[in-house]
């Protein structure tokens, strides 16, 4: 089953849609609010197993919203999500989050391997041993984003590059199955990017899931199969050559897109 | 001084000094990390309320109901300002600000409204404690420490403390690793399953056992500058998490005997005639240990940096 939707989203097929029990990651009527006007509305989304979907919105479309409160950090007025069929809550152990960089005060005392350890915890627990095992995994996670040689770095003495190659690998360290990235790209230059694109697509090719939220329209299909476009509603989901196209980007953005942005100007360039 | 007189009227202050330094510094750590510091400050001006109604209460000026009036007032002080950050989404100082001088004020309130001309709350003693008259009459000399009838002499506030400073520390070391990952990043300490709110409140609550226990020995002036001065120095010193909490116990540890002393001898020193409060002189060892590190640590940089 897992190969069949994996190969249905690589070809960009369209997968059934209430196929909450087969997804990697599914989210259902989800409805979330921090005050009188909602900041997420009834959204779902479906993600098959294998898939790269890129969440896309413009700032403040609840994007961040959407996956924290898919993750239970947010408590929603509705809807629910689950991840392998399963409620996100019972299937953590196969889940990776990445927060937004800026969620964090990076002049926090520790090191980048300490960071990466805490990927970690559910395997360590309150008091079990960092041991040879462990350790080496926090390493392997490490240089899997080319930071072998920051390992001991005070983690407020990095670049925001770097400080985002660190949250991945404390997210690779948890050899999760589903991966949650929020703005993975958000603030790297171009060499991160290239790295961090080749871990996600490594991941995909070990039939891990991934969605990340996006921001560059530019490199959309390049680096993803699926997208879900987002306005406080859903305004599309699917693969990326169907429901990434002017008219959904239109929709999503308003007025706010330049011409060049959208995906015919891209291809045309 | 010899021997005796040093076992009986410095070292039980002494003790109790650092281990009242200690027990604040220790959850400070995580609390200045949170930026959630004055929560001591809060903590402290919501005991004077909580020992009044534990007097109302009981109608008994005795330690034991008033500490746990002062316990339960921190601990609903603490409570109610995570709720309110929590549930209102907004600043832990605007929730601290409101919380605590809305008891305040409540317990001002109680005090007036009441007849406690009896009991004696004096403002001077919540603020400076009196360090200086935790002594040990029953001790002869060093070897009184090996001595069970004249151990029984000592203070309680000691043993207070000592219980206080030992629960502090062990769950400290049980709950570290869960902590560290809520304080560092919170939404992917939730994203892992770890209980995020009970950890934030869990540590407001030691925090607040500390500074009851803290308050009974020496009054509220150390509680707030302990909280906040050892961890702050130690932030300056260091930047592993581990070494900090452990430099900020020795700076703790610093400050008090070498407050205690200061207040002792320092007026003597400088031709005065009186000691001063030794409480009082703590605070400020600490506060200018804080101002060295600040002019010369090797880490100044990370506490100017705010998200
Ligand atoms: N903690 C919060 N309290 C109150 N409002 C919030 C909070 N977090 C987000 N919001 C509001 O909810 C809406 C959605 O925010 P969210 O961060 O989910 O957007 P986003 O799509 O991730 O934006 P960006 O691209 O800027 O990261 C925004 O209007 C924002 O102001
Ligand atoms: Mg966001």
């Amino acid at each position: 089953m897992a190969a069949e939707l994996q190969l249905a989203a690589a070809e960009g097929r369209r997968v059934a849609p209430g196929d909450a029990e087969t997804a990697a990651f599914a989210v259902r009527g989800m409805t979330v609010s921090y005050g009188p006007k909602p900041a997420v509305f009834s959204v779902d989304m479906t993600v098959p197993e294998g898939s790269m979907t890129a969440v896309i919105g413009p700032n403040g479309a609840g994007k961040s919203t959407l996956l924290k409160a898919a993750l239970g950090l947010q408590t929603p007025l509705a809807g629910r999500a689950t991840a392998f069929g399963q409620p996100v809550t019972d299937v953590r152990d196969r889940i990776a989050y990445v927060p937004q960089r800026a969620s964090v005060d990076w002049g926090f005392p520790t090191r980048v391997i300490d960071v990466v350890a805490m990927g970690l915890y559910r395997e360590m627990g309150l008091l079990g041993r960092f041991g040879a095992r462990l350790k080496a995994r926090a390493a392997d996670a490490i240089a899997r984003v080319g930071m072998a040689e920051f390992a001991d770095r005070q983690i407020g003495q990095l670049s925001g590059g770097q400080q985002q190659r660190v949250f991945l690998a404390r997210a690779l360290a948890q050899d999760a199955d589903l991966y949650l990235l929020d703005e993975p790209f958000a603030g790297v230059d171009a060499a991160t990017e290239k790295a961090i694109i080749a871990v996600l697509k490594e991941l995909k090719a070990r039939g891990k899931t991934v969605v990340a939220v996006h921001h560059d329209l530019s490199t959309v299909t390049e680096y993803f199969d699926r997208v879900v476009l987002l306005n406080v509603r859903k305004i599309a989901e699917g693969a990326v050559g169907e429901a990434f196209t002017a008219d959904t980007l239109r929709a999503a953005y308003g007025g706010r897109l330049a011409a060049a942005d959208l995906p015919g100007a891209v291809h045309a360039i | 001084m010899n021997g005796a007189e040093f076992v009986s009227l410095s070292l039980p202050p002494i003790v109790i000094g650092v281990l009242v330094a200690v027990t604040c510094a220790l959850p400070g750590n995580f609390l200045l990390l949170r930026r959630q510091a004055l929560i001591g400050d809060a903590i402290s001006h919501v005991v004077l309320p909580g020992i009044v109604v534990g007097f109302l209460l009981t109608g008994a000026v005795a330690t034991w109901p008033m500490l746990l009036g002062a316990s339960v007032a921190a601990i609903a002080a603490v409570v109610l300002i995570e709720a309110i950050r929590r549930l209102g989404q907004i600043e832990a100082g605007a929730a601290m600000g409101v919380v605590f001088t809305t008891l305040f004020a409540g317990g001002v309130l109680l005090l007036e409204q009441s007849d406690t001309s009896s009991v004696h709350l004096d403002v001077e003693h919540a603020l400076y404690g009196n360090l200086e008259s935790l002594i040990w009459l029953e001790a002869t000399g060093w070897s009184s420490l090996a001595d069970p009838a004249a151990l029984a002499g000592l203070p309680p506030e000691l043993f207070r403390i000592a219980g206080a400073a030992g629960l502090v520390a062990l769950l400290l070391a049980v709950f570290w690793r869960p902590l560290k990952i809520a304080t560092f990043d919170e939404n992917y300490a939730a994203a892992l399953g770890l209980p995020v709110t009970a950890i934030s409140l869990g540590l407001v609550i030691v925090s607040a056992i500390a500074a009851v226990a803290a308050f009974d020995a020496v009054g509220s002036i150390i509680v707030i500058a302990m909280f906040i001065c050892p961890p702050a120095t130690a932030r300056l010193l260091t930047d592993r998490l581990g070494a900090q909490v452990a430099w900020s116990v020795a700076l703790a540890a610093i400050a008090a005997v070498a407050g205690f002393v200061l207040a002792g001898y320092g007026p003597l020193w400088l031709g005065g005639s009186d000691a001063v409060s030794a409480a009082g002189m703590i605070a400020t060892v600490s506060g200018v240990l804080l101002g060295l590190a600040a002019l010369v640590g090797p880490h100044r940089r990370p506490l100017a940096a705010q998200p």
